[in-house]
């Protein structure tokens, strides 16, 4: 599902990590581990084909990515049933928004405008999309944060679900991830050696 | 050997390092050579009396205005295709001097036309060209600032470069359309009638060979400038990741 | 990309949307400038055109860093980007969008302040036809320059000083429609040009724009 060869990932142009090899089966999910400013979200975002990788290669299912990142892409002004029945447009996979709605535990409130929904609903809803979006690979960055208890497992089973259904995903994540049996990558191993911004090009420069 | 590895930054503050005070003499000693000769040594114009000597400035330092334009063209293409990190810096190096020179070409012109139009400006089509020409550089300018990763930065000027130089060109053509003006026709074109000189179009020659040199010794101390200043940022960036 | 041109056009017409202050703000440029010059009928004629361009060169602009900070600033341009949509598709959906919630209400509106601004009555429906024509590159234009700034804090003055120069050509060949059309002469060239502009910014600058999006998503 996933396959990545040597892979090294840069943000701002100072490369934080540096030969990464992992790969993710149908079915099984990763969990990225690692301090704030590990380059968890650059890992993901570079998964997703938001950041050119630095060096080496990045497989990707033929049917793309669903990306969640920490902020939910919702408009306050539509509906929760709007906004996402917005994203199921875009990705054109046929999503069903009131399904969606069900599995996260919203359809009382798909009428209400999401500028309206708390923290954790807000959350949910976010994660929702990757329902209506239809595509086999997650990758996920904190997605438990802000979801309290209840929520936090109920959104554990729907990954289950995910993965249950031959889907597969990459979760970052600080705490539970509700994935005990999943592999764990502790990103701190793959910590690049201290180079600088352009190092390769400038640093050696004889000024 | 490639023309490329000049790209390298290395290669490049080696070979620029060695070559700058070369370029730098002689754009002085040219710079002197054709202003003291067309200033002091040329006769003045039946018609314009000595007003014209300002040609020797106003000229050069328009064509300059234009040319570090194209020179940022093509190093932000250069960046673009090849990804070297030289060509974007020269690119930026450029866009001052290149602003400086359009601002001499509009304020020569104004003190030119001052007693030949009897008006400080004129929305006239080539002057009017020369101020959209100020803004274009100002925004690309100010673009570069506002951008704090320098690779973003490089990227996004670029493309701004190339759309800016299409919106230029139709600037050009629009305003011809908007304003047939006053100024003279081209004056060292190769039609035959009303030509230059001889008298005024060798030092005039010399002038522009001696901006141009002027216009590179500039952009090599610049590029060279820059390429410390990221070295810096490097190695400070290197210091804080330990 | 329908379903993206309909959400945007749901956002402006929505609460706190910004429909209708481009619209108010042309109104307001067309009160404040007889007010400036007098109400001399003829010298409101001469420059009705290009206050009336002008106006709406400025209302256009001041609507433009919605098209993209607000997608950029709760992900959602993320997700567009790792949609299964262009990203070229994107930015031309969002210059229309912008086009129809700012654009079009200028073109249609426009006549009306003519009629205040003393515009020669053969030169109101030019007037609204070079708007027609002209307005679109101003939109795409504009998402050119709100993509280049999308990234950077308070980017709104520099959003300004960028697009404003590459909207020369626009208002150069915009105003020359109306002046002839007003005066009676023949519309066609300055027209046609007026076109031309729009149809090669509309051809190009999506890409151009998906291209700097793409950069600042980096």
């Amino acid at each position: 599902m996933l396959a990545v060869r040597g892979l090294a990932v840069a943000r701002g142009g100072v490369t934080l990590l540096a030969g990464l090899d992992f790969g993710v089966p149908a079915g099984g999910a990763l969990i990225l581990r690692g301090a704030n400013g590990s380059g968890k979200t650059t890992l993901l975002r570079t998964l997703a084909g938001l950041q050119p990788p630095v060096a080496g290669r990045v497989a990707l299912p033929a049917e793309g990515v669903a990306y969640a990142a920490h902020a939910d892409a919702l408009k306050p002004v539509l509906t929760a049933a709007e906004n996402l029945a917005f994203w199921a447009a875009v990705y054109g996979a046929g999503g069903d928004v009131a399904l969606a709605l069900a599995a996260v535990g919203l359809r009382d409130l798909a009428r209400r405008p999401a500028g309206a929904l708390s923290a954790g609903q807000k959350r949910r809803l976010g994660l929702a999309r990757l329902i209506v979006a239809g595509r086999p690979l997650w990758l996920l960055d904190e997605p438990t944060v802000s979801l309290d208890a209840g929520a936090a497992a109920a959104f554990a089973a729907l990954l289950a679900g995910h993965l249950a259904r031959g889907g597969a995903a990459v979760v970052a994540s600080h705490g539970e991830a509700g994935l005990p049996e999943a592999p764990e990558l502790d990103l701190a191993r793959f910590r690049a050696p201290p180079a600088g911004d352009g190092a390769d090009d400038f640093a050696g420069v004889r000024a | 050997m490639s023309l490329w590895e000049y790209a390298n930054p290395a290669r490049f503050m080696a070979t620029s390092g060695a070559v700058l005070p070369w370029v730098s003499a002689l754009a002085a000693l040219a710079l002197t050579a054709a202003l003291v000769w067309g200033f002091f040594f040329t006769p003045d114009d039946f018609r314009q009396g000595a007003t014209v000597k300002i040609l020797f400035v106003h000229v050069p330092a328009a064509m300059m205005a234009i040319n570090a334009w194209i020179m940022m063209l093509v190093a932000s293409l250069v960046w673009l295709v090849r990804r070297h990190h030289v060509s974007a810096l020269a690119a930026k190096a450029a866009a001052p001097v290149g602003a400086t020179m359009t601002l001499v070409a509009l304020t020569t012109g104004a003190i030119w036309g001052q007693p030949m139009w009897g008006t400080w400006w004129a929305w006239d089509p080539r002057l009017t060209s020369f101020l959209i020409l100020l803004l274009f550089y100002l925004g690309y300018m100010a673009l570069w600032a506002a951008v704090e990763n320098p690779d973003t930065a490089a990227d996004l000027t670029s493309v701004l470069c190339l759309v800016g130089s299409v919106f230029a060109v139709l600037s050009r053509y629009a305003v011809n359309f908007w304003n047939q003006g006053l100024h003279q026709g081209a004056s060292l074109s190769l039609a035959p009638g009303e030509r230059m000189d001889v008298a005024f179009r060798l030092p005039l020659y010399l002038a522009m060979a001696a901006f141009v040199l002027l216009f590179l010794a500039l952009v090599l101390a610049r590029t060279r400038t820059e390429i410390r200043a990221r070295r810096l940022r490097a190695l400070m960036a290197r210091e804080r990741a330990g | 990309m329908r379903a993206l041109l309909l959400r945007d056009l749901r956002l402006a017409v929505r609460a706190g949307g910004g429909f209708g202050l481009a619209l108010a703000f042309f109104l307001i440029v067309a009160v404040l400038v007889p007010l400036g010059v007098g109400p001399g009928g003829t010298t409101l004629a001469v420059i009705a055109p290009g206050i009336l361009w002008l106006g709406a060169l400025l209302a256009c602009l001041l609507s433009l860093d919605r098209i993209l900070a607000l997608d950029w600033e709760d992900g959602s341009l993320d997700l567009l980007a790792t949609a299964p949509i262009p990203l070229e598709a994107v930015a031309a959906t969002k210059a229309l969008a912008h086009w129809l919630t700012t654009g079009l209400p200028l073109v249609l509106f426009a006549p009306v302040l003519g009629v205040l601004l003393n515009l020669a009555p053969a030169g109101l429906a030019w007037l609204a036809l070079a708007l027609l024509v002209g307005t679109p590159a101003l939109s795409v234009i504009g998402t050119f320059g709100a993509a280049l700034t999308v990234g950077i804090r308070r980017g709104g003055l520099l959003l300004s000083l960028i697009v404003l120069p590459l909207y020369v050509p626009t208002l150069v060949f915009g105003a020359a429609v109306v002046t002839r059309g007003a005066a009676g002469l023949t519309t066609a060239t300055p027209l046609a040009l007026l076109a031309a502009i729009t149809a090669l910014a509309a051809a190009i600058l999506p890409f151009a724009t998906a291209a700097a999006i793409r950069v600042n998503l980096r």
